[in-house]
């Protein structure tokens, strides 16, 4: 009798046993991740995986967003957004936790390959489409063979035409590495990975191995096709990152086109003008960190118009007080400003100090994006419209304004404009500072992709005459075709030759077409002689 | 008078004028030859022992170096507050060379002659080190160098308190090799000495593990290089040939926080293709948003989060002298920390601050590092560290993947290279040479000037 009852308690209880071994197994699997053993860790998030347990997706997650404690007796917490703290394995609030009683959980690399893996898997289902196309993504990289049921099933019940793409796409990947699959079935996964056609299938059919014959040769044939494509794509990513870096180059090189171009004068200052930029984005980032964070993302259209005047009002005063005693006498001019631009430099050393400045990136200017065969990275792809607009800008206000006009006159005949009762002194020194508020603008740009530092202008004083001087002093347009032919040649010399090489390969070629045609690509007509 | 009398009187004079100038003159050859008495500090009667510190404030460079010229300033502090050394005031003597190669030469000179510093801690870049060198041995001065660097030197006046290529680049290739299973390899560095040397050495250690010549890649850019659009492309697509691929980075300077910004504008995630740098630390990634970088890696000696009574003693006081929390200790401040200390007991051994004699009680010092063992300065003028992986985390801290269980000795001569895989240094006597060929059994260079 007593064993009758034995054996029912028994079964009775045997539901619940896979219960209390998931509950188990859960235990085990989060002790495991809190071990700080990075090998016990890996174990234990493929586990916690396994176990079925429903907070396991949390939990996973959380390691792998970086909010996961743990306290000094091993037990895990999850924070919140908000910064309060929940256990992690049951859920519960932890008031009046604070982080300085914890210990981050970090996940390694390895781990983090695991987490990926793990997380495709337990996200298929999740009821966010971005959410199921990352974990279709996930999966696809890591091309797990026992993911295919899962796959299939997840195939089956999908609604939105990008996932069920991803889906295949990942699907393929997977059987591709499952050897006892049928031949026509492995050869349309090649088929679906050609498909795809980037670099991530290509290296992922380039890694297959001991294929049978035919889906060997139809791996073969699918990566010299990625590989055509890619060699195109990769001709156009060159032009864009030439066209990139031309748009740099016009940036900094468009002020010098004018005070070097209309007015003869050689400014080696013209650098520091475009560090007083860089330097006043970020004055205006920490006044409006600390005023209007509400506004921050925007600090870079209110950096641009500052800009403008501080460099614009400091050519001004260069001029008025340097430059214009020096004129036609360009050896002095020139080392009058080098001084100038060492005065500079050591001036805002001694304001802020001779360390790098951190400028931050507004959140709407990073990343990247993907066009066709194309990665647009944002930030760059900001700066050739902004390059383009502050170029169109410039010619507008030269040609259409009334300071425009006077400009030109100046430029073409001093005497007789004079004549025609303009003040000539005053056009230069408006003039002057209209390159230097240009080389201001171009301060704000770089900002975002260079280091702030007093040295800054240093980095691009060469270039910016070398544009000047290649593409035809005092012509706009010289400047822009100048600029963009640099930047595109040295674009596509640096994965052949190297950066350094690449570089001397580019003075080399302009000093050799200055030979040729001294005045550049496209010379002013009609200077007349400097006052 | 008589002119007799005017002639006499006049000579009197004259010799009463010639006495007073005498007397004059000694006076101020005496009181030039004493040192100035109201300059000293307050410990009356001893001069102060000064110390040079080399590091660049400006420039490329002061990124990285500054926080070493504010950490000797501290450490110097520390010390006066103990009651100085042998009961002398420390008094430190700051100069910038200013990122510029020639300018270190200039400033070491200065310092060893003009100031006549007891010691140097200073340079960061080999090609400062290499461009100071010939000044320390000329002037027979001492510098503590403490920065990991490429090896393949040992001179009778420098102490090594960074890591040779066997205490940091070696044991990150093998970590990425065995746990990662790296065989794709991307050498990416800035173009100068450290660099190249260093890749020199990786290309031959990984041809003797067996990768091949077209699983390595090795690409050079200039100081300060910022536009790295095609370079990380490059890197993107050496490292989609179908095996796992990783970035071994010995980029300096402020190069890197564009050349990471690139990285993280272009996707390349650590899962995919891990970089590990060698230069980069806490006080490089300080100003950057490290959360695309999270899983990226480092080789060094030191972190800021090693766990340790002695290491959170340190960071509690430096953030007490620079009065700023936030402020990251990074592993050239250890080696700082390590080297002033052996540097202290090198002194007191030695009775001391002539360099000979210093130089010669400096080998078998020990001192505590941070992560709690006792570094000890070799024959070889280099010192014992462990050697540690982490990876970035979103706080720009380092999380420690990996550590050697002990303390490694460093080979300061390569043996992966031919031309240098049979030298040690070893600067007792009586061998007292820097490159000693134990094959031939000859001294090659650097032996002890007579």
């Amino acid at each position: 009798m007593r064993r009758v009852l034995l054996l029912l308690l028994f079964v009775a209880l045997l539901p619940l046993m896979p219960v209390m071994a998931h509950a188990d197994g859960a235990a085990d699997a989060l002790a495991a991740i809190g071990s700080g053993n990075l090998d016990q860790m890996r174990q234990g998030i493929a586990d916690l995986a396994a176990s079925g347990d429903p907070r396991a997706v949390i939990i996973i997650e959380s390691l792998n967003n970086n909010t996961l404690f743990e306290n000094d007796d091993n037990v895990l917490f999850i924070q919140n957004t908000d910064g309060s703290f929940v256990n992690a394995a049951t859920g519960a609030a932890a008031p009046g936790l604070t982080a300085d009683a914890l210990q981050q959980v970090f996940a390694d690399i390895r781990a983090r390959a695991v987490i990926n893996q793990v997380l495709g898997q337990l996200q298929l289902f999740s009821p966010d489409a971005a959410t199921r196309l990352n974990a279709a993504e996930a999966l696809f990289r890591s091309h797990d063979v026992a993911a295919l049921p899962i796959l299939a099933k997840a195939m089956a019940k999908e609604t939105d035409p990008a996932v069920r793409t991803r889906l295949e796409q990942a699907h393929a990947a997977a059987v591709l590495f499952f050897k006892d699959a049928p031949v026509d079935q492995q050869l349309a996964a090649v088929a679906v990975l050609r498909a795809r056609g980037d670099l991530d299938s290509r290296a992922l059919l380039a890694s297959l191995s001991g294929q049978p014959p035919e889906v060997a040769a139809a791996t073969r044939a699918a990566v010299e096709t990625i590989d055509r494509s890619l060699q195109l794509w990769g001709i156009l990513q060159n032009i864009y990152y030439g066209i990139s870096l031309g748009s740099v180059l016009l940036l900094a090189a468009a002020g010098l086109a004018i005070t070097f171009g209309v007015m003869g004068v050689i400014n080696m200052a013209h650098g520091e003008m475009v560090m007083l930029g860089a330097y006043t984005t970020y004055v205006v980032q920490q006044v409006m960190h600390q005023v209007a964070p509400g506004w921050y993302q925007a600090n870079l259209l209110f950096a641009v118009p500052l800009a403008f005047l501080v460099s614009g009002v400091v050519g001004i005063a260069i001029e008025r007080s340097l430059i214009r005693w020096l004129y036609g006498r360009p050896l002095e001019t020139l080392l009058a400003t080098w001084g100038l631009s060492l005065v500079l430099q050591q001036a805002v050393r001694s304001i802020f100090s001779a360390q790098n400045k951190d400028v931050d990136t507004p959140v709407w200017m990073s990343g990247d994006f993907h066009l066709a065969g194309l990665t647009i990275t944002l930030n760059r792809l900001y700066i050739i419209m902004f390059a383009a607009v502050v170029l169109f800008a410039l010619m507008a206000a030269l040609r259409y304004t009334p300071l425009g006009l006077r400009m030109r006159a100046v430029t073409q005949n001093r005497l007789m404009a004079a004549a025609m009762g303009i003040r000539t002194p005053w056009i230069d020194a408006l003039t002057f500072g209209l390159g230097s508020g240009v080389a201001g603008i171009a301060g704000v740009a770089l900002s975002q992709i260079d280091n702030v530092s007093p040295n800054l202008g240093q980095n691009y004083i060469i270039d910016s005459f070398l544009v000047v001087v290649f593409g035809g002093v005092g012509n706009l347009w010289g400047t822009t075709v100048g600029a963009l032919t640099l930047g595109v040649i040295n674009k596509f010399l640096e994965p052949i030759a190297g950066a350094v090489l690449g570089k001397i390969v580019v003075l080399v070629l302009v000093i050799l077409f200055i030979q040729r045609r001294p005045r550049g690509m496209f010379p002013l007509k009609g200077r007349a002689a400097e006052a | 008078m008589t002119s007799t009398d005017t002639n006499v009187s006049r000579r009197k004079l004259g010799k009463l004028g010639v006495a007073a100038a005498t007397i004059a003159a000694l006076g101020a050859v005496k009181a030039a030859s004493t040192p100035a008495r109201a300059q000293a500090p307050a410990v009356v009667g001893k001069a102060p022992i000064k110390v040079g510190i080399l590091h660049s404030l400006s420039g490329t460079m002061a990124i990285s170096e500054s926080t070493l010229k504010d950490v000797m300033l501290m450490l110097i502090e520390n010390q006066n507050a103990k009651g100085g050394l042998m009961g002398r005031k420390l008094e430190p003597v700051v100069v910038d060379p200013a990122s510029n190669w020639p300018l270190f030469a200039e400033k070491a000179r200065q310092l060893l002659s003009v100031d006549k510093v007891a010691a140097v801690f200073g340079c960061w870049t080999s090609v400062s080190r290499k461009s100071v060198l010939p000044v320390f041995e000329e002037l027979n001065g001492i510098l503590f160098y403490p920065v990991q660097y490429e090896g393949q030197e040992c001179s009778r006046n420098v102490f090594y308190t960074g890591a040779a290529p066997n205490q940091q680049a070696i044991p990150a290739v093998d970590y990425l090799m065995n746990q990662i299973g790296v065989k794709r390899w991307v050498l990416e560095g800035t173009d100068y000495v450290y660099p190249r040397t260093t890749n020199q050495i990786l290309e031959a250690y990984l041809h003797l593990k067996g990768f091949k010549p077209e699983d390595i890649l090795i690409n050079y850019t200039p100081f300060g290089f910022s536009d790295w659009q095609n370079e990380v492309a490059k890197i993107k697509q050496f490292g989609s040939a179908g095996k796992k691929t990783a970035v071994v980075s010995t980029i300096n300077g402020d190069a890197n926080v564009p050349f990471y910004k690139e990285l993280g504008n272009q996707g390349i995630k650590a899962t995919d293709i891990p970089v590990v740098a060698f230069s980069v630390g806490e006080q490089e990634l300080a100003g950057l948003d490290t959360k695309p970088l999270v899983g990226h890696m480092a080789a060094w000696n030191y972190f800021e989060s090693v766990r340790t009574p002695e290491n959170r003693a340190f960071i509690a006081e430096w953030h007490k002298y620079t009065k700023d929390p936030k402020r990251t200790t990074n592993d050239p401040m250890e080696a700082h920390y390590i080297g002033f200390n052996m540097w202290l007991k090198g002194v007191q051994k030695a009775g001391t601050t002539d360099p000979d004699a210093v130089i010669d009680a400096l080998i078998g010092v020990t001192a505590p590092n941070l992560s709690g063992d006792v570094s000890a300065l070799m024959p070889n003028h280099h010192i014992t560290k462990p050697v540690l992986i982490g990876e970035i985390e979103p706080n720009g801290q380092f999380n420690i993947v990996s550590r050697t269980p002990g303390l490694v000795v460093a080979q300061e001569w390569s043996p992966y290279i031919d031309a240098t895989k049979d030298l040690i240094g070893d600067w007792r006597a009586p061998m007292s040479c820097g490159a000693f060929n134990v094959a031939t059994g000859k001294c090659t260079g650097g032996g002890k000037k007579a």
